[in-house]
Order: C-alpha cells, then structure tokens, then sequence
C-alpha cells in the first residue's frame, strides 16, 4: 500500500482512478513504518473522485482524530472491489451522484459539518450500510490499523509469556496463588 | 501425514459400530471412551481436518477458517436476530469442533442448578426442571474430566499466570470485596500430558498452535485412533438417521466430501452436533413413524434451547492495558454465582476476563455503531480491560430450534431456524451484571465504560434435554433418548438448565458418564 511516489505505472495498470496522498503525522507511527511519506491506492472500478468521497465518507462515519488517510483508504479500496459486482457499482455510484446532486453538484465542496449532516441522514440506506458495514472490517483489519491503535496482531503468535504479557505497572501485582505462576515456578 | 492415515477402516454396511455425530468436547470425548473400552466406532465429523500448524493468528482469517458458516436463520426479540441474523451461533465446523475455539473454562457446576426447579420455583414464561441427575451423580465424572483435560487449580496443577486484564480485574474485584484468580481452566500451566504449556498468545478463539488448551483434536481423537477401535471421517456431513419396524436406529445417510450421499450402518447413534445441528438433524429424520422427527413424542426436540445470558464490559483507562495479550479468559469471578433471589433474579453469573483483538472488537463492540463515540472507544483500545459476563438463562418452551420452510442449505436440507426471545429474568440478570462489572471497573478508575451485547452464541445448550419422565423431554439421565433406545444425545443439548458455568466441561463429563453407560448396555445387549 505504502509506495513511492505516483508513478505512471500506478495509473496505467488500474482501469479505474488512484486515491493518492501524503502522510500527515511525520512522527506517528505509521511514518516510522513507512518507506515513503507518499502513499498511492489504484482503483480497478471506481474513479478517483468516487474515491475522495468514499474516504471522505469513511473519516465522517469513523472519525479517529490522527488516523493517516492512507489506513481509511483500504476501506475505499475494498469498496473498489466490491464495486466490481455491478449491482454494487451502481449502488456507490448512485449514492455518490445523489449527495452531489443535493450539494449543487459537489458534495465534497461542503464544510466538515454540512457533509456529516447530509452522511448521517443516510443511516440505514443500502448506501450508508455498504460503506458502513465495509469500513467497520476494513479499516480495523490491517497492519496499519494495528500500529495505530496499539494492537500487535500476528507478534501475538511466538507468544508473549516472556513479552509483556503481564507488564501493567500501574497497579499492584496480585498476590499468589490467585494469580498463578509462570511455567516451572510453581513452589 | 493426517492424523487419520493409519487408523482403523469400518465398511458402512457394518452394523455392530458406534456412529458418533460431530467430534467436538461430547463427540471427541465419547468416541475416546469407547474406542478405550474396545468398541469400535465411526466418527462424522461435517467440517474438515485444521492442524495446530494450519491455526492463524489473524481473527477474520481464522474466523473463516474454522466457523460454521452454514446458513441459519433467526427470529424473535434477541439483539442477535437484527446485528448477525444468519449468524446465531459462534461455533466450529472442523475436527475437534468448537474445542477448537473454545476459551478453556473449566467450571463445575453447582449442585442447587442440577435442581432449578426446586431451589428456584416454577417462574412465569420459563420451562424450568430438575435434572434427572445430582451433582454427586456427577461429581466422580467431573473429577475424571478434570484430570483428563488437565484444568488447572485441580489434581495439583499451578494456576496459570494471570495477564494485564486479569489484574485490572483482580484489583477491581478487591475493591468489591469479591474474590478473583485465573480460574479452572483446561490450559496447560506446566508441560502435561504430551502437551506444551501455554506461551500466552491472545488466540484461544483461534485455535491453539502450542497444543496447551484441550481440545479433542488433539488429545481425544488420535487417543481414539490410537487404540484401533476408532475412525474418524471428516467432511461428512449427516443427513439423516435411519430406523427399522421397530423404530430402532439402524444408521445414518451422510454427504462425504464429494457432496455424494453414503450410508453407514450402525448398532447405536450418537448425536453431538452442538446444540443448533443436533435437534436440527432429528427434526429432518423425520419418517411416517416419527411425523415430528425422531425421538420427538413429548413435542421437546429444538425447544428450550438456551445460550446463557451473556453480555460484555469493556473500561478504558488513563494507563495502558493491552488486554489482547495472554490468554483470553485470563481470570474469573464467581461471587455472583450464587443463587439469591434478593437480586431481582433468579441463578446467577459468572465474571470472566474477555479481550477481543481490534478487528474484532471493532465488529463485536456495538454492531451497527459508527460515529464518534464508537470511533473514541476504539481510539483507546489498547487503555481497555474486558469482562464477559455468563449466567443462567430460562428455558423456555418457544425458545427452539426449527426446521426453516424454505431456506436449504447446500445438500438441498432445510437449515435451522433459530427463535430466542430474552426471558425478564435473562434482562433483570445481564442488568445486573452490567451494573456490577461497571462498578468494578470504576473502582480501578475507569474512564469510559461500554456495555457490549451478546456475541453469537457459542454456548449452546438444551434443544433436546434430559428429564426423569419422558413427557418432559428428549433423552434420560444418560442421553439415551426416551423413544429410540439405541440413540444418544451427546452433547450440550442433553443441558436440562444452562446453570451459570461454562458448559465444555459438563459436556466432557457427560460423556465420560455416557460411554461407561454406554458399554455397560452393549454388555447386558439391552442396546
């Protein structure tokens, strides 16, 4: 995901539009992970456009003050896979085309709160439960997502019994036998 | 090289075999009992063979894995109808069944819930009844389990270490004047029996990879296999149990993994489907004989399934916490346990230590949420410190698995439907349990706190239970069906009340109870 600068190969191999951006927190810790702070998402289906909005959509409907754009646009970019189903392609794109129509051709030229208001009167329709019901896996599933949040993922599986397992300093340690013993202590 | 490579071969048309349905905590553990006694026996086993060295650490990918995703319908008034409505049930399809998932509580439970009825009176709108056995009954059989399943805190096993979320609940428990370990859990603390001790992954729902938690797929079965009277056929999925003129179980017809349709033989059946495929299965062996399913004459079959009342508590601190480390149910609280009515309820409920890793707790949290309350929640994941609360959860007649009138699955079968309306008893508890665990948490000095519906239910209890008279319910005090005397139920659904307690090793014990019974009966040829 995290890539060099846009290249023209990037925009030759999708058929569908690219979402593309810099990273905003320099010292977060998606930045320490990353090889650039130029990010680029090609699209297969829906147009670049299509995915400013949806990205937009996402931060409005799971709003994670200090969250880079580049972990909200894995959520665009399984929408974009799923669009790849007719159905849903029409779904997104008449959601999208609605909002704009009702924002004089541009929903996205709306201020922050204006957009959320027009977002939150969707609740419920097939549009607003596909991005939610989308990002709610999406946004949360990567390794990206994982750094931000504090959760270690895949480290878990070596164990961490002598990592950290029952570091907490910030309250007393329980007394034995309520709490048990590591292997081989038992008295 | 599969465990199942060298094991014993039965031809279908023999019919002096054990069938046992399903190879999960009742299956697993019955297959071994008998297979040690020197009967042979067929286990079917609809879901297909994971190895410990197949287990992800990766929550929707293991969630794929291993979940029986077959399609289920629900209805009625449960949260769970409206967040996962074909998804009523966290439970495995693949060899070892939901031991696999499990989190490893290992629970006796109490002697007054073996006789609900009595200690509680008959309460409105619920199915209430004795069991047709005490816990002393019981009790020699819990014993065995426990040592057979190595749970810690019993036969000298050392407790296992408790992790970050434990002591956030041990000090918050102080606070309340309640008393909290690590619990009975059937996790290796030390190396035993061939097995690791546990390496504090955080991945129990996803399968254990060192082997240190129980479960049948690696301790039962290739014990089973082992002694030659055993065969394991995964990806079978049985369709039917057959009968003759005598109404007696002469076997069963099942889909092998080519989706064709085969016929096994057998000299007594035993169903341990968990508690949703069980009823399921005998409702669609319905015959002219049995017009409402086999072993259907008290009308019982699917009714008072029961999936305890759960709920969850999730706090969040100033501190870190990083609750997703270590084990799962990591330390238990059973003060609210007991049985004392002055709470507005009757029976009682367990507090457990519960984490979910974050794409989990993004879809578990509050399904269908968004906005920035939810988004905040998740902004302190790892600040949070979990609990689940488990307690008893009414029978009730209209609580019942039933056969759907349209949706089939893939062999062409109607699927189950699933009705569960929360009885007021089940609503006043998790109240409670709210109430309490929130308590708890503030007392350590929580920030937040979030109140967290039922997950689908892996618990499942009660479809077809055992009663002293055959009016009553499905089987007797052995699982041994009312009606059809060469038929077993094997597995939870046999629960005649869910009690407060996790219900694996209850099952486990069960079925060591079962299998004694079992060749005692093939012995006497009464089977």
């Amino acid at each position: 995901m995290l890539s060099r600068p846009l290249s023209r190969r990037v925009f030759l191999k999708a058929s569908g539009g690219a979402l593309a951006g810099t990273l905003a927190f320099a010292s977060g810790p998606i930045a320490l992970l990353a090889p650039s702070r130029s990010w680029a998402m090609p699209l297969d289906t829906l147009s670049s456009r299509q995915g400013e909005v949806l990205l937009e959509i996402t931060k409005h409907l799971f709003p994670h003050p200090g969250l880079e754009d580049a972990v909200y646009a894995f959520v665009v970019k399984d929408l974009d896979k799923a669009a790849g189903v007719e159905q849903t392609h029409e779904l997104i794109q008449g959601g999208i085309a609605s909002l704009d129509s009702d924002a004089s051709g541009d929903w996205l030229a709306l201020d922050k709160q204006e957009q959320f208001q027009r977002i939150e009167a969707l609740e419920g329709t097939p549009f607003f439960e596909k991005i939610r019901a989308t990002a709610v896996v999406s946004l949360y599933n990567n390794p990206l997502a994982f750094t931000h949040f504090g959760y270690q993922g895949e480290e878990g599986d070596v164990g961490y019994l002598y990592n950290g397992f029952s570091d907490l300093t910030w309250l007393p340690d329980p007394p034995q036998p309520a709490d048990g013993y590591m292997p081989g202590k038992a008295s | 090289m599969a465990m199942t490579d060298n094991q014993a071969r039965f031809a279908q048309d023999d019919d002096s075999v054990v069938v046992i349905i399903g190879s999960g905590a009742g299956g697993g553990t019955l297959a071994n009992e008998l297979a040690s006694q020197g009967i042979d026996v067929v286990v079917l086993e609809a879901g297909a063979i994971h190895t410990r060295d197949d287990f992800l650490a990766d929550e929707w990918a293991a969630f794929s894995q291993l979940s029986w995703l077959d399609n289920r319908t629900t209805s009625g008034s449960f949260r769970l109808a409206k967040d996962f409505p074909n998804l009523p049930a966290w439970i495995v399809k693949s060899v070892g069944g939901t031991t696999v998932h499990w989190a490893g509580a290992s629970l006796r439970f109490q002697p007054h819930e073996f006789r609900a009825l009595s200690e509680y009176g008959a309460v409105e709108g619920a199915n209430l009844l004795d069991w047709p056995l005490g816990y002393d009954d019981l009790a020699p059989y819990y014993a065995k389990a426990e040592n057979r399943m190595g749970v810690t805190r019993t036969n000298d096993i050392p407790g296992l270490p408790g992790n970050n979320n434990f002591h956030v609940m041990y000090a918050g428990a102080k606070n309340l004047g309640y008393s909290c370990n690590t619990g009975h859990m059937a996790i290796n603390s030390e190396i035993r029996d061939g097995r690791a001790s546990c390496q504090q992954r955080g991945f129990c729902f996803q399968g254990c990879r060192t082997g240190a938690k129980w479960s049948t797929l690696y301790t039962e079965l290739p014990a089973a296999i082992a002694t030659g009277h055993m065969e394991l056929r995964p990806q079978s999925h049985v369709a039917t149990i057959e009968h003759d003129d005598q109404g007696r179980a002469t076997g069963v017809t099942y889909f092998d993994a080519n989706g064709d349709m085969q016929r096994q033989k057998a000299r007594i059946v035993a169903v341990a489907g968990n508690s949703i495929e069980t009823p399921r299965l005998l409702l669609n062996s319905a015959s002219s004989m049995f017009p409402d399913g086999l072993a259907n004459s008290s009308g019982q079959v699917g009714r008072n399934y029961m999936r305890h009342m759960t709920g969850s508590v999730y706090a969040t601190f100033d501190e870190p916490v990083h609750m997703y480390r270590g084990t799962t149910m990591a330390g238990i609280i059973s003060d609210e346990a007991r049985h004392d009515p002055s709470r507005g309820f009757v029976g009682g409920y367990e507090m457990e230590t519960l984490s979910l890793g974050l794409p989990f707790m993004a879809a578990f949290l509050d399904p269908g949420a968004w906005g920035s309350k939810f988004a905040g929640a998740l902004d302190q994941y790892d600040h949070m410190a979990g609990m689940w609360l488990v307690g008893e959860d009414m029978p009730r007649e209209t609580n019942r698995i039933t056969l759907n009138g349209e949706a089939k699955d893939a062999y062409g079968l109607p699927v189950a439907n699933v009705h569960y309306d929360d009885h007021p008893n089940d609503i006043a508890m998790r109240e409670h349990g709210f109430r309490q665990g929130a308590a708890l948490y503030e007392s350590v000095g929580a920030r937040d706190i979030y109140r967290t519906p039922p997950y689908p239910s892996t618990h499942n209890m009660g479809s077809c239970r055992m009663s002293a008279r055959a009016q009553d319910g499905v089987c007797n005090g052995y699982g041994q069906t009312h009606d059809v005397a060469n038929l077993f139920i094997s597995d939870g659904s046999q629960f005649t009340t869910s009690a407060a307690e996790n219900p694996t090793l209850t099952i486990v014990s069960l079925a060591i109870r079962q299998a004694e019974h079992i060749g005692k009966l093939m012995k006497e040829g009464a089977v």
